[in-house]
């Protein structure tokens, strides 16, 4: 089959790979219909993700058409399904409270040590997202193995188009869960860090759950026209004193909550070592945490701070002070995908939530490397690609 | 007196290890009742001078104390998890060991249970003039509330002298302390799961069909 392959920094290239097959009884092999390149994508393709292997398959946001199960799935053929982008086996103590992103079993036995060695504790696998994570092949391909088929994937009925369901895999349930970890209450000022499709669809959640105001702060304009059409104020960085500006839109209060949707790449800092010492050994480096830390002192005392932006190691000069002097809740993780499925999915189907304003642009598989050279360098503009592996490959590539 | 408090402070925990040497699993037992020099439980603690630390791992596992009893007590079910084991088989009230050894070949050898209380431990012994000596003990303690049962596991091989030793000693000192840790959780998610979490793509890739591959 065809796939598209990390071979190294900013070097990503569709091949020619074996097919997935069934290995263990609760497998299933899906036929990918559409799959999506994710901002954190952009992490593995910058390189600062230890742990990633030339020819690894990458993609993590994808659906397709059940077309093999094994002995123990619940899947049956023919079905469309969405696949969370963590794994989960059900069994574990973490499923079963449902912190599924904590899954103890999902996790290759032999892959745990490292990921165990950077925090203390495995992480649960996810798709396509080095072998950190499990070392699982990805979704941006033609067929994907997806292992304890009978608790991940959610069933779509049949008049629901793959577009309007495909962030179900990971950016909506990751902005849905990046607000509800702010606890937003209806008076709540909430500041959102980062216009880019998580903190899109946060910032769309927040308003869902009732924010008296929600603020949208990046430095794309496009990005922040798609926050403005959502209902959010704006700010944009590059102009503007965000902390003053924040006071002052809050009536001299700081923001309620503030979650970070920005992560380990943080615009507007220097570029840091992170990716010569994740090369190295131990695997930790420095994150830019600009976005962090700038929220952190614009909340307002025993206000909390949530954030679903994805960090890897560890942070320099950190408002620790802040932190503790202003009394803040501070929430973070993976998202728990398989606990907001099915809720979400309801959302979706009654009108509550839009995910295809998100969408710029839609390319048949063999163009994914372009869509992640396009998605990095034009991040204005692109704001989520598709890939689809049947479609026709146009002229432009 | 004393002692027992420790053992209860220590609680269910008695510990995971895989220790490559010449201890004598009775000296074991004796040892690891007087304890380490710090506040780990018994069979994690620091021992210095030791030739061979003893490494203690303990999972808890999401299942009935009674039920992983009875899987484990069932020898033949070892090798489902454990990587370097190729079959254990009843012979008798022994149960003969077939381990795997590097270069395709494979040891066998003989153990007899030494120790066991239904639902609560198993302990096993290779009988005298084995090619390999090897004693091991397990125990399943029920976790607190419904969270299942911690199970902690000890293993001792003792490799024969000369080149078939020294290979298999290669193959179980390549990382002892991690083998034993990953047989645990091997353990647990063939428990939690019914199956052993594999990232392979195809058949052919995964870590069992690679071993194969280098058996032949």
């Amino acid at each position: 089959m065809r796939a598209l392959t990390w071979h190294g920094t900013h070097d990503v290239r569709v091949d020619t790979v074996d097919d997935p097959e069934i290995i263990n009884p609760r497998d299933a092999i899906l036929k990918i219909t559409s799959t999506a390149i994710c901002g954190s994508d952009l992490h593995l393709y910058d390189g600062v993700i230890p742990g990633v292997l030339p020819g690894d398959v990458l993609g993590h946001e994808f659906m397709g058409e059940v077309v093999e199960t094994g002995s123990d799935s619940t899947l049956k053929k023919g079905q469309r399904v969405v696949v969370p982008f963590t794994i989960s086996c059900g069994g574990c103590f973490h499923c079963q409270i449902k912190q599924f992103s904590a899954c103890e079993n999902s996790n290759p036995v032999e892959k745990q040590d490292m990921s165990a060695t950077l925090y203390g504790h495995p992480m649960a696998a996810l798709f396509g997202y080095s072998h950190l994570t499990g070392g699982y092949s990805g979704g941006q391909a033609e067929y994907v193995r997806v292992p304890f088929s009978d608790v991940g994937p959610i069933v779509i009925p049949d008049h629901l188009e793959d577009e309007k369901v495909l962030f179900l895999s990971d950016i909506l349930p990751t902005g849905w869960m990046g607000a509800e970890n702010a606890e937003i209450q209806p008076d709540d000022t909430v500041a959102v860090w980062g216009c880019g499709p998580v903190g899109l669809f946060a910032i769309q959640s927040a308003i869902v759950m009732g924010a008296s105001k929600v603020i949208a702060i990046d430095h794309y304009t496009h990005r922040l026209e798609l926050a403005k059409q959502l209902g959010a104020e704006i700010i944009d960085f590059h102009k503007t004193d965000v902390r003053e500006a924040l006071m002052e839109m809050s009536g001299g209060i700081g923001c309620d909550a503030v979650i970070d949707a920005v992560g380990m790449e943080a615009h507007g800092f220097a570029i840091d070592n992170m990716i010569d010492i994740a090369k190295q050994k131990v695997g930790i480096g420095a994150d830019r945490a600009s976005a962090l830390k700038q929220a952190i002192l614009a909340v307002r005392p025993g206000g909390r701070v949530s954030i679903p932006g994805v960090y890897g190691g560890m942070t320099d000069k950190f408002p620790l002070g802040a932190l503790m002097e202003k009394g803040l809740q501070v929430r973070s993780g993976q998202t728990h995908v398989q606990r907001y499925t099915k809720d979400l999915l309801e959302k979706i189907e009654d009108g509550t939530l839009d995910t295809t304003f998100l969408i710029s642009h839609r390319l048949p598989l063999e163009d994914a490397a372009r869509g992640y050279k396009c998605f990095r360098e034009e991040q204005d503009n692109w704001t989520k690609v598709i890939l689809k592996p049947g479609m026709e490959r146009g002229p432009a590539a | 007196m004393n002692e027992q408090r420790n053992l209860g402070l220590a609680g269910t925990v008695t510990g995971v290890a895989l220790a490559i040497g010449g201890a004598a699993f009775a000296g074991f037992l004796a040892k690891r009742h007087k304890g380490g020099s710090d506040d780990a439980p018994l069979f994690t603690r620091k021992r210095p001078g030791t030739e061979n630390p003893i490494v203690g791992r303990t999972v808890t596992i999401r299942k009935p104390r009674a039920e992983l009893y009875a899987f484990w007590r069932d020898f033949q079910n070892l090798p489902d998890f454990m990587e370097n084991l190729e079959s254990i088989r009843a012979d008798g009230d022994a149960h003969i060991w077939t381990i795997k050894a590097p270069a395709g070949q494979t040891v066998e050898l003989r153990t007899e249970i030494v120790q066991e209380v239904k639902d609560q431990t198993i302990a096993w012994r290779s009988v005298k003039n084995s090619d390999i000596a090897t004693n091991g003990e397990v125990t399943f303690a029920d976790a607190p509330g419904d969270r299942g049962t911690r199970v902690s596991l000890v293993m001792f091989y003792d490799p024969p002298a000369g080149k078939l030793g020294r290979a298999i000693a290669t193959l179980f000192q390549r990382e002892p302390k991690a083998q034993a840790r990953h047989d645990l959780k091997r353990f647990k998610m063939l428990m939690e799961t019914g199956e052993i979490a594999t990232s392979a793509h195809t058949r052919d890739a995964t870590r069992k069909a690679k071993q194969q591959e280098t058996e032949r």
